[in-house]
């Protein structure tokens, strides 16, 4: 049993040229968009790219805060593949911060246009909520308690490990991972399922509001870390890792992927209609550009390959056992999300539609950066938590 | 449906249940059904059975709604009664998407229960054989179909041999009926022996 991860060469060399391309992509960024136009379109580029990316390794601890709290046991055999996963939050949550330092105090580029509310009576009423204090105290408090949680739900994982273990001892281990995991759940529903999605990313069209918004962000993020945890198991397996994780747990773990993507579709449908059947101006300003500008096609491909394309593929059983199926489906959905977000942050701020290699470029130097640190991590460990008492349950798990 | 004959075997373990039935299977008697007290994980692959195709009824159910419901509205706001409500277009799609998906949930969830119902053979006031009271109690139970080339006694020394606790014979009729259990006699030429015989 192969119980120890070893990065492979070719993971790395992966990594470190994904990062590279992130890098070079910035450097030409930095040069290639001159003037105010194209230094909003550099910066935007940037917080879509962070703010996304971030979600998405925050729902693996998501992911383990839940599955423990509802008492699973089939996912303790591939633990460790989240939380690896999760152990991306520090490094983004700081690129994050450091790049919502330069937007809101450095002023870079017009992407938040509530720094200045003078004159604009809206905006002047929002200010108690939407000012840089106000801003910048949640957007460190949120990403402070999401690193801290996070690595302390690692740390408890790999301490265990050296444990002897008795029952009452196993007794203990299962209650502190769910104490710390319902303190997750709590800073996660009130940061990522109310105001945090506000602030980052709905602040863009600040005039506009939706109370979906947040929930809608959420959907989209969590559906792409379930992706990005199915793609860690199958590579994995593939590398002859996780002998004991077999198609039983991918096909779980194809189910997820299938009902959170009509979960997405569901909230996309709900704030679309109910902002269409108001037909109110300060509405449906939101969609003016989506719908009936330059953005309808990415707006309507979004809606295909982020729900109609998985809603087909794996609807049969067979599919969410084929580890092909699954390895190209969850690329695309992450895919799709990433199109998501693009389309959430660029008409508010850049405005036209342009073939978006540079958030591409940016996009893949954060793959890069999430593969280096998954990679890294999961040498850290032994791949099985063999103290957790739910292991056999994992491993003799059957749909 | 017919009347067969049957030889029946009652387990009081699943950890004796699933050898017993690789070994009846292997010996090449046909088992007709094994019935349990709860869903055993797994019982369906030592059986043998094939993977259900109740999913794909399902699918075609589902999409029958689907296109029932589009297709009675569309035709009713643009042909049949166009109304203007709220100024919205005739053919205002977000708004028939709730009453689709409503449709399509209602004709594949019926459409699969009725199915489900009708490969089970079962319906209100419809009658099937009980092969053992206590089969939805806390026994195991399953039954072995006899054919020409099988005999009976034979069928019981091997279900003793592979642990079965009560073993006999019934004849019964293997599809449904309509009527009242104590008065179809005919059925039950050999009754089920009492529990405690």
């Amino acid at each position: 049993m192969k119980d120890q991860f070893v990065v492979p060469a070719r993971l790395k060399t992966t990594s470190y040229v994904l990062l590279g391309i992130g890098l070079l992509t910035l450097l030409i960024g930095l040069f290639a968009f001159s003037g105010e136009h194209g230094a909003t379109r550099f910066w935007a580029g940037l917080l879509q790219n962070s703010t996304f990316f971030l979600m998405v390794v925050l729902a693996s601890t998501f992911f383990i805060a839940a599955t423990t709290l509802a008492h699973g046991g089939w996912q303790i055999g591939f633990r460790r593949v989240p939380e690896a996963i999760a152990m991306a939050v520090p490094a983004l949550g700081v690129i994050l911060l450091v790049l919502l330092g330069f937007l809101i105090f450095g002023n870079k580029g017009h992407v938040f246009h509530w720094i200045h509310p003078e004159g604009d009576r809206i905006l002047e009423g929002k200010a108690p909520f939407l000012n840089p204090s106000f801003v910048s105290i949640a957007s460190v408090i949120t990403i402070g308690a999401w690193i801290a949680l996070t690595m302390k739900i690692r740390k408890m994982s790999i301490e265990e490990d050296s444990w002897t273990m008795t029952p009452n001892l196993g007794k203990s281990l299962l209650w502190r991972n769910s104490v710390w995991c319902a303190v997750f759940i709590v800073v996660y529903a009130l940061s990522i399922g109310s105001t945090t999605p506000w602030i980052w990313l709905m602040s863009i069209d600040a005039h506009w509001f939706s109370t979906m918004y947040s929930w809608y962000t959420f959907a989209s993020t969590w559906v792409s870390g379930l992706s990005l945890i199915v793609l860690f198991v199958i590579y994995l397996k593939g590398q002859g890792y996780l002998t004991w994780v077999n198609d039983e747990h991918i096909h779980d773990l194809g189910k997820f992927i299938f009902a959170f993507s009509i979960f997405w579709a569901y909230l996309w449908f709900s704030q679309y209609m109910l902002i269409w059947y108001a037909n109110m101006p300060e509405e449906t300003v939101y969609f003016q550009p989506r719908v009936w500008g330059a953005w309808r096609s990415v707006f309507f491909l979004n809606l295909i390959i982020n729900f109609v394309f998985p809603l087909l593929i794996f609807m049969k059983r067979s599919t969410k056992r084929n580890y092909t199926v699954v390895t190209f489906t969850a690329a695309i959905v992450i895919f799709g999300h990433w199109l998501d977000f693009y389309q959430m942050v660029m008409p508010g701020t850049v405005g036209g539609l342009h073939f978006p290699w540079y958030e591409l470029g940016i996009g893949l130097g954060f793959v890069g950066l999430i593969i280096l640190i998954t990679g890294n991590q999961l040498a850290k460990a032994p791949l099985a938590p063999k103290n957790h008492p739910y292991m056999k349950e994992s491993i003799i798990h059957h749909t | 449906m017919a009347v067969k004959k049957f030889v029946v075997g009652s387990f009081d373990d699943e950890a004796v249940l699933f050898p017993a039935v690789k070994k009846v299977r292997a010996a090449g008697y046909r088992i007709h059904d094994v019935y349990t007290p709860f869903p055993v994980h797994g019982l369906d692959h030592a059986l043998g059975l094939r993977e259900t195709s109740l999913h794909t009824a399902g699918f075609i159910y589902g999409i029958t709604g689907t296109t029932t419901a589009l297709s009675f509205m569309s035709w009713i706001f643009t042909t049949d009664w166009p109304l203007n409500i709220g100024g919205k277009p005739h053919f205002p799609l977000p708004a028939f998407i709730p009453i689709t998906f409503e449709l399509t949930v209602l004709f594949s969830a019926v459409g699969m229960v009725m199915t489900f119902m009708y490969l089970c053979q079962m319906a209100p006031f419809v009658k099937k054989h009980i092969f053992h009271p206590r089969q939805t109690d806390d026994l195991f139970v399953m039954a072995i179909e006899l054919t020409e080339k099988t005999r009976a006694e034979e069928v019981k020394a091997f279900l003793d041999s592979v642990g079965a606790k009560e073993i006999n014979e019934q004849t019964a009729e293997t599809g449904w009926w309509l009527g009242r259990w104590d008065r179809e006699d005919k059925l039950f030429s050999k009754p089920a022996e009492p529990v405690n015989a």
